[in-house]
């Protein structure tokens, strides 16, 4: 028997070993331990073995990145700012008609009496590692439970969608990607509006599974959170449709490219809260995109207001061209549009403009008093000067007064972002 | 091929200091998850967990001490992940083992013995991955012999240039 156990005895060890791993994992399949949190306590001593050297990686990267992207390297930021201005500026004219969208839903929603989730509250948070397998896609965030992270929390970027919260310990959270083979998303397809699951595949890519294979899909499509996972509120991107094919058992094989680049995640937000209330009509004075493009555009020098102007044709131009003629004459003065207003369009967006309360049935823009008058060809990307945004609280300001949208839902309050450094 | 049958007296048998016995596999744990958020391509194709496993156990050519080496390296190679803890562990016991025991029958310091080496145990190490994941697990797997092949390419000529540099951390007993 000796002899046996001696000749043996690196056998023995390793079938002893290999059958206490086999046994673990039978009894993390049969309890679902993955799901249970059992294993938590140990994955946590590995992660928190390994990540402090990830963060001292990340720490000396991003410093010597800094000093030479903010020092050195500055080439090209005059043009990226004007551009980036210019863009601000079409996004303030889109935001208008977003909201004015927006305000319509929430009515009907209204009547329905139907209940919206608001992201309340977000964790921005940076990517310090991953798990270093493609068979399990999950990363790392350089931010825990001391931050107010919690699991099964959703996790975004601006583009779209990331994944949810695995496993959080009080500086650390692991990330399960949306591209991993066991996460699951519960998306709609934007116009269709057929709603299916997201899941990853094996090979890393992401398809939407459970939608019938008689729908028609087309390739280009943009899909969302469709909210019934209860994890991403509703209608928050989650990328396009690539490809579509027959699947198995009568579904369809749709693939998906996300709308996050989840190769190549540097920072993420967290949403930490989310608020669920019943949609409330909007009952602010509207103001349309017509109001702030005529703000933006070059103007004419003022002309002495001729009163008793025709209106017939330009009234509805007076209108569209921000009802500037109220700054320039008095607003109860006849014939107070047309011709007139288009001119000093503009005129109520001067370094030195002030505003008055917004009457009922008047748009912000309709009620500002122009001091001085823009100079003719002056950009349109000019920076609004803040006189122009200081109206009393209850006024609906063109931008700063509407939240900022999110996503799908232009109407949520803009989400608070806890930088804070840890 | 350079691959020689030596007998139990000719090979020899290497220890290392308990700071490089730590230090290195964990150096290649945090590379490995590290990297791969600049180049996703990095997890996919190299292992240098299992590298140091392989390296570890040759060097020994102790099979308990490779299989668990193997053992441990593996199951914190688990633990960074979301699947179950102990597929990595498996594998990389087998592959410890058989390392090591290779080790003590063949010289394997020369380049081309190290490159088979590293190929065949990069194959092994897949397969029994597959084999445990699949069965155990129920994991949805797909075996590709092509992935494979090349993966355990890049894996053996990253494996040659490493084990050239982690030969200087070697210590004759």
């Amino acid at each position: 028997m000796e002899s046996f156990l001696g000749r043996y005895r690196n056998l023995i060890i390793l079938v002893g070993v290999l059958f206490l791993q086999v046994l673990g994992l039978a009894v993390q399949v049969k309890t679902g331990a993955n799901e249970d949190k059992d294993t938590r306590l140990i994955r946590i001593w590995a992660l928190g073995a390994i990540t402090p050297f990830e963060r001292a990686l990340v720490w000396v990267q991003n410093s010597t990145g800094n000093v030479w992207h903010n020092y050195f390297y500055l080439r090209g930021v005059r043009a990226e700012n004007r551009q980036l201005k210019e863009q601000i500026e079409q996004m303030r004219v889109e935001q208008v008609r977003l909201t004015e969208d927006a305000a319509q839903a929430r009515r009907l929603q209204t009547l329905l009496a139907f209940k919206e989730q608001f992201i309340s509250k977000t964790v921005a948070a940076q990517v310090i590692g991953t798990s270093g397998s493609d068979l399990s896609r999950i990363v790392t965030l350089d931010k825990g439970e001391n931050a107010g992270i919690r699991r099964d929390m959703a996790v975004i970027t601006a583009d779209g969608i990331v994944g949810k919260v695995l496993l959080v310990s009080p500086n650390l959270t692991q990330v399960l990607l949306i591209s991993d083979q066991s996460s699951g998303v519960g998306a709609i397809l934007d116009k269709s509006r057929l709603q299916g699951v997201l899941r990853g595949t094996a090979n890393g890519e992401v398809a939407l599974e459970r939608v019938m294979s008689d729908e028609q899909v087309q390739p280009g499509e943009t899909v969302l959170t469709s909210g019934g996972d209860q994890i991403f509120p509703k209608g928050l991107p989650v990328g396009t449709v690539t490809s579509v094919g027959k699947g198995k058992d009568l579904f369809l094989s749709i693939n998906i490219k996300p709308a996050a680049n989840l190769s190549k995640l540097e920072e993420v937000l967290v949403l930490t809260e989310k608020q669920e209330r019943e949609s409330v009509a909007d009952d602010h004075v509207r103001v349309r995109a017509a109001d702030i493009l005529a703000q933006r555009l070059p103007s004419v020098p003022d002309k002495p207001a001729t009163v008793g102007t025709p209106t017939g044709v330009a009234q509805g131009a007076s209108e569209a061209s921000a009802g500037a003629n109220t700054a320039t004459k008095p607003a109860d003065a006849p014939g107070s549009n047309a011709a007139g207003s288009v001119k000093s369009a503009s005129a109520n967006t001067p370094a030195k403009s002030t505003t008055l309360p917004v009457q009922p049935g008047k748009t912000a823009a309709q009620t500002s008093v122009a001091q001085k008058p823009k100079p003719v060809n002056k950009p349109s990307t000019e920076p609004k000067p803040e006189g122009t945004q200081a109206q009393p609280a209850t006024q609906p300001s063109i931008v700063e007064q509407k939240p900022a949208p999110v996503a799908a839902q232009p109407d949520t309050p803009p989400p608070t972002q806890d930088n804070s450094p840890q | 091929m350079p691959i020689t049958y030596t007998s139990g007296e000719q090979v020899e048998v290497y220890r290392f200091s308990l700071p490089v016995t730590i230090g290195v596999p964990l150096v290649a744990l945090i590379v490995q998850a590290y990297i791969p958020k600049y180049f996703p391509s990095f997890a996919v194709y190299v292992d240098l967990p299992l590298l140091v496993t392989i390296f570890f156990a040759m060097a020994r050519r102790n099979p308990v001490a490779g299989l668990f080496t193997g053992a441990i390296i593996g199951l914190v190679q688990d633990m960074l992940g979301s699947r179950e803890i102990g597929i990595y562990g498996i594998a990389k016991t087998v592959v410890g083992y058989g390392a090591s025991s290779l080790g003590v029958k063949l010289d394997v310091e020369n380049a081309g013995a190290r490159l088979l080496v590293t190929l065949g145990f990069y194959l092994v190490h897949a397969a029994v991955y597959f084999t445990v994941a699949r069965g155990l697990v129920n994991s949805t797997q797909h075996w590709s012999w092509a992935h494979g092949v090349l993966a355990g390419l890049v894996n053996a000529f990253l494996g040659v240039i490493l084990y050239f540099v982690l030969d200087r951390f070697k210590q004759r007993t």
